[in-house]
C-alpha cells in the first residue's frame, strides 16, 4: 500500500485538532436575515427567479414542516436546534450569474484551489488531473460554476445547478423533483424542500454513457448558515453515470446545519453510481463545533434491470444522520450500498441504508464498515424489506465494526422484513478491535504504531474503497488515516 | 551479539522469568528447550518488546546496547526478528503490501532509502520460490486462511527479506509435517551467517536434527538450568524434563 507511508507522514504533520480544510474565505456575501418564515421562503425563491409552481411547492413544504417534529429515534445526542438562529441564504455578492470563470470572485476560486478542486477546464486539460472530471462548485447557498458543461451538452448530458435547471429545464425538474423523496418524507427533507438553495442537476439521455465523471463540491463558508442543497439525477433508459460529491467546511465553534436531499431516478437498464466523500468539519476533540449532517438520500430503480449504487466514505461532521437508500421498483433491479464511516473525537454517527424490494428478482448488497476511535459512537442502522410481490428478492448484508481504544462504541441495528416467502436475505455482522497481538506483530516487523494502525484499517475498509472511482480511492484512504490521527496510543 | 543479564519479568503479578542469564554469540545457533510453562515464549516476547510484560530487573543487550527501553519497532529496526509460534492474520492487507511496508519502515528507521518496487518484487519472488510459497499467496491477505505450515513458511520468508541480525524461532516446528519441517529448516539454514545469530525455541529434539545448534540451553522455572552442546538435546529427548523440573524448584 504505497499510500500508507504518505498517509502516516501527513498524519504526523498535523495536530489532532487540526482539520485541514478549516480555513475561512473572505468574500463579500449577501446574507438573508436569520430566521425561518414564509418571507424567507419567498425570498429564496425570488432570488432564484423560480417559476410560481416551485414557490407554491416550497410554501406547502414549509407549512407541513411547521406541523412536524424532529426525529428522536437515532442514537445521537444534541441540544435542540434553534431554527430561527440560522441564515437560510448566503451568496457571494459578485456571483450574480457569472458567465465565465473570470466573473467569479477570485477569492472563491482560490478557496477551491486550496481544496484541490480544479475549476479551470484548461488546467484540467493541461494534465493537472489524470482524467477529466466535471465539477459543479456550490459555495454556501449557490452554485458558483459548473465545468465542462459544453462538452457534456454535446453528448446530450445536462449538468448544471438545480437553480439553473429550474429556469432552463423546468419540465424535467417538475416531473421528477419530490418523486423519490416526497415533500412530507421526514422532518429534515421537508425543511429542505422549503428552503433548499442550490445543488446539482444531472440528466443523462436515453442510451448515453456519460463521457466523464461528474462531481459536486459543497463548501459551507459563511457563519451561522445552514446549507440545504438539493440534488436530482435522472438516468434515462440504458444510460450510465458516475457521480461524486465532496464536502468541507471551516472550523468554527458553533454547530452548523447541513440538511440535503438527493434523489436519483434510474429508468430501464440505466445505472447510477453515486459516491460521497464527506469531510465536513467534525468539531474538535472535545466535541465543540462541527456540522450536523442530516441528509436524506434515496434512489429509485424505477425501470426494469436498473441499478443504483451508493458508495460513501464518511469521516466528517459532528453528527451524521443519513441512510442512502434504494427503492427496487423495477423487476430485476439492483441496489448497492458500500460505506465506510470513520468516527473519532466526540463524533456521533447513525447511518446505514434501506433496500426496499418491490419488484420481482430484485437484488441488493450492503457492505458497511464502521471504524470508531476516541470517544465516538457509531451506529449502523439498516432496513431490508421485501414486499408481497417481490418474489425472489435477494439481499446480502455485511456489517463490520472496528474499534480502536476503549472509549468508543459501535452498534448495529438491522431491520429485516419479508412479506414474500421466496425472498432470501442474508445478514452478517462482526465487531472487532484492533488487537494488541496484531499491533505487536506489525511492530515486530518494524512498523510504528501509527503505520500498523493505518495498515490494519486500510485492510479493513478495502472492499469498500475498491468501489470508489480510482481517482478518489487514494484520497479517501488518506482521509481515513487523517481522521484517525491521535487515536493510537 | 545478545546478552541477557539477570532478567526478572512478571505479567499480571505472576513471575515468569526469574533471574535468567544467557549469552548468544555472533554466528551462533542457540537452542532453548524446556517443559511447558518454563517461560520460553515469554523470553522471546520480552526480547522482541511485547508490551504487557513488566521487567523488574536485569538487562538485554544487543551488541552492547540495552534494548529494554526501545519500542518493538525500534528493536526490529535494530535487527531483532521473532518468528511467531502463532502468526497473526491481517485481513485485507495483501502479504506483498505488508512485506513492503515492513521492509521500508525498517530501512527508513535505519536511514536507508526505500526499495525500488522492481527490486522489492524480485527479492520477494525469489524468496518465495525457495520456500515453495506460490505467488498467488502473496496477493492474499496476510496469513488469512493459510494453513499452519503456510504461516510458518511465511514467517521464514519475512525473516529472509528483513535480514535481521538476531532471529528468534518460537516453536517454529509446531504444526509442521516432516516435509514442511525440512523446507522451513532449509530456509533457516540458508540464512546462517557469521554476523547473524539464532535462538531456536522448541520442545522437541526433532527440529534440531535439521537446524543443528551450537549450544543447547535447558530452561525451567524462568531460568536457564543447564547448558551444553547439541548432544544435550538428545539426552533430553531420551530422559524427558523430569529431572529439571525438580532441579529448579
Amino acid at each position: 500500500m504505497p499510500a500508507v507511508q504518505e498517509t502516516v507522514e501527513q498524519v504526523r504533520a498535523i495536530d489532532v485538532d487540526q482539520y485541514k480544510y478549516g480555513f475561512v474565505t473572505d468574500v463579500e456575501m449577501e446574507v438573508a436575515p436569520k430566521g425561518l418564515n414564509e418571507d424567507i421562503v419567498r425570498l429564496i425563491s425570488a432570488k432564484k427567479n423560480e417559476p410560481e409552481w416551485m414557490l407554491e411547492w416550497r410554501l406547502d413544504a414549509f407549512r407541513r414542516w411547521q406541523t412536524m417534529r424532529d426525529p428522536q429515534w437515532a442514537r445521537v445526542d444534541y441540544p435542540a436546534i434553534d431554527f430561527n438562529d440560522i441564515h437560510y441564504y448566503a451568496a457571494p455578492k459578485k456571483n450574480a450569474a457569472p458567465k465565465s470563470l473570470d466573473e467569479v470572485d477570485p477569492a472563491i476560486l482560490d478557496a477551491y484551489k486550496k481544496l484541490g478542486i480544479p475549476l479551470r477546464e484548461q488546467e484540467i486539460l493541461a494534465g493537472v488531473q489524470t482524467s477529466k472530471v466535471a465539477v459543479d462548485a456550490v459555495f454556501d447557498s449557490v452554485s458558483v460554476v459548473t465545468t465542462f458543461k459544453e462538452e457534456l451538452a454535446k453528448a446530450g448530458v445536462i449538468f448544471c445547478s438545480i437553480s439553473e435547471a429550474l429556469r432552463e429545464h423546468p419540465e424535467l425538474v417538475k416531473k421528477y423533483i419530490g418523486s423519490v423523496v416526497p415533500v412530507t418524507d421526514n422532518y429534515y427533507a421537508t425543511l429542505n424542500s422549503a428552503v433548499f438553495t442550490d445543488g446539482s442537476f444531472v440528466y443523462i439521455p436515453k442510451g448515453v454513457r456519460c463521457p466523464m465523471e461528474l462531481s459536486t463540491y459543497f463548501r459551507i463558508n459563511e457563519k451561522n448558515t445552514g446549507q440545504f442543497e438539493r440534488t436530482l439525477i435522472i438516468a434515462e433508459e440504458g444510460s450510465y453515470v458516475s457521480y461524486l460529491e465532496g464536502c468541507t467546511a471551516p472550523q468554527r465553534d458553533e454547530n452548523q446545519l447541513h440538511a440535503a436531499v438527493v434523489e436519483l431516478i434510474a429508468l430501464d437498464d440505466a445505472e447510477i453510481k453515486y459516491s460521497t466523500v464527506q469531510n465536513w468539519y467534525p468539531g474538535d476533540s472535545e466535541g465543540k463545533g462541527g456540522i450536523y449532517n442530516f441528509v436524506t438520500k434515496r434512489g429509485d430503480c424505477r425501470g426494469k434491470n436498473s441499478k443504483i449504487s451508493w458508495t460513501q466514505v464518511e469521516t466528517g461532521s459532528s453528527i451524521t444522520w443519513k441512510y442512502p437508500s434504494c427503492i427496487l421498483r423495477g423487476d430485476g433491479s439492483r441496489g448497492e450500498f458500500y460505506s465506510i464511516a470513520v468516527s473519532n473525537g466526540r463524533q456521533q454517527v447513525d447511518s446505514g441504508t434501506k433496500m426496499i424490494h418491490l419488484g420481482k428478482n430484485t437484488t441488493s448488497r450492503i457492505i458497511a464498515k464502521g471504524i470508531s476511535a476516541g470517544r465516538s459512537n457509531s451506529t449502523y442502522r439498516g432496513l431490508v424489506s421485501a414486499h408481497r410481490k417481490a418474489s425472489n428478492a435477494r439481499n446480502f448484508t455485511n456489517c463490520d465494526s472496528l474499534l480502536i481504544g476503549n472509549k468508543c462504541g459501535a452498534h448495529t441495528v438491522p431491520y429485516i422484513e419479508s412479506k414474500n416467502a421466496t425472498a432470501v436475505f442474508e445478514h452478517e455482522a462482526t465487531t472487532s478491535k484492533i488487537s494488541e497481538e496484531q499491533m505487536f506483530y506489525c511492530m515486530q516487523r518494524g512498523l510504528s504504531a501509527e503505520e500498523a494502525t493505518a495498515l490494519i484499517v486500510n485492510g479493513f475498509v478495502k472492499d469498500v474503497l475498491q468501489q470508489l472511482p480510482m481517482e478518489f480511492a487514494v484520497e479517501a484512504q488518506k482521509l481515513i488515516s487523517i481522521s484517525l490521527e491521535g487515536s493510537v496510543g | 551479539m545478545l546478552e541477557i543479564r539477570n532478567l526478572h519479568v512478571q505479567i499480571e503479578d505472576k513471575k515468569i522469568l526469574d533471574g535468567l542469564t544467557l549469552t548468544v554469540n555472533d554466528g551462533e545457533v542457540a537452542a532453548i528447550m524446556g517443559p511447558n510453562g518454563s517461560g520460553k515464549s515469554t523470553l522471546s516476547y520480552v526480547i522482541a518488546g511485547k508490551p504487557d510484560y513488566e521487567v523488574l530487573d536485569g538487562e538485554i543487550l544487543l551488541d552492547g546496547e540495552n534494548i529494554l527501553e526501545m519500542e518493538a519497532d525500534a528493536r526490529a529496526a535494530a535487527g531483532v526478528f521473532l518468528a511467531f509460534q502463532y502468526p497473526l492474520e491481517i485481513p485485507g492487507v495483501a502479504t506483498m503490501t505488508f512485506l513492503k511496508a515492513a521492509m521500508n519502515a525498517q530501512r527508513k528507521a535505519r536511514g536507508e532509502d526505500e526499495l525500488a518496487t522492481a527490486d522489492f518484487m524480485k527479492r520477494v519472488r525469489a524468496g518465495a520460490e525457495k520456500l515453495g510459497i506460490p505467488q498467488d499467496m502473496l496477493k492474499r491477505g496476510l496469513n488469512v486462511g493459510f494453513s499452519g505450515g503456510e504461516k510458518k513458511r511465511m514467517e521464514i520468508l519475512q525473516m529472509a527479506l528483513l535480514e535481521p541480525r538476531f532471529c528468534i524461532l518460537d516453536e517454529t516446528d509446531s504444526g509442521l509435517d516432516i516435509d514442511a519441517l525440512k523446507i522451513v529448516s532449509e530456509g533457516v539454514n540458508a540464512l546462517k551467517s557469521p554476523d547473524r545469530a539464532f535462538l531456536v525455541i522448541t520442545h522437541y529434539q526433532r527440529l534440531l536434527n535439521y537446524i543443528v545448534p551450537d549450544t543447547v540451553h535447558v530452561m525451567a522455572h524462568g531460568k536457564i538450568v543447564k547448558t551444553g552442546g547439541k548432544e544435550l538435546a538428545l539426552e533430553l529427548e531420551a530422559n524427558g524434563y523430569a529431572d529439571y523440573k525438580t532441579l529448579a524448584a
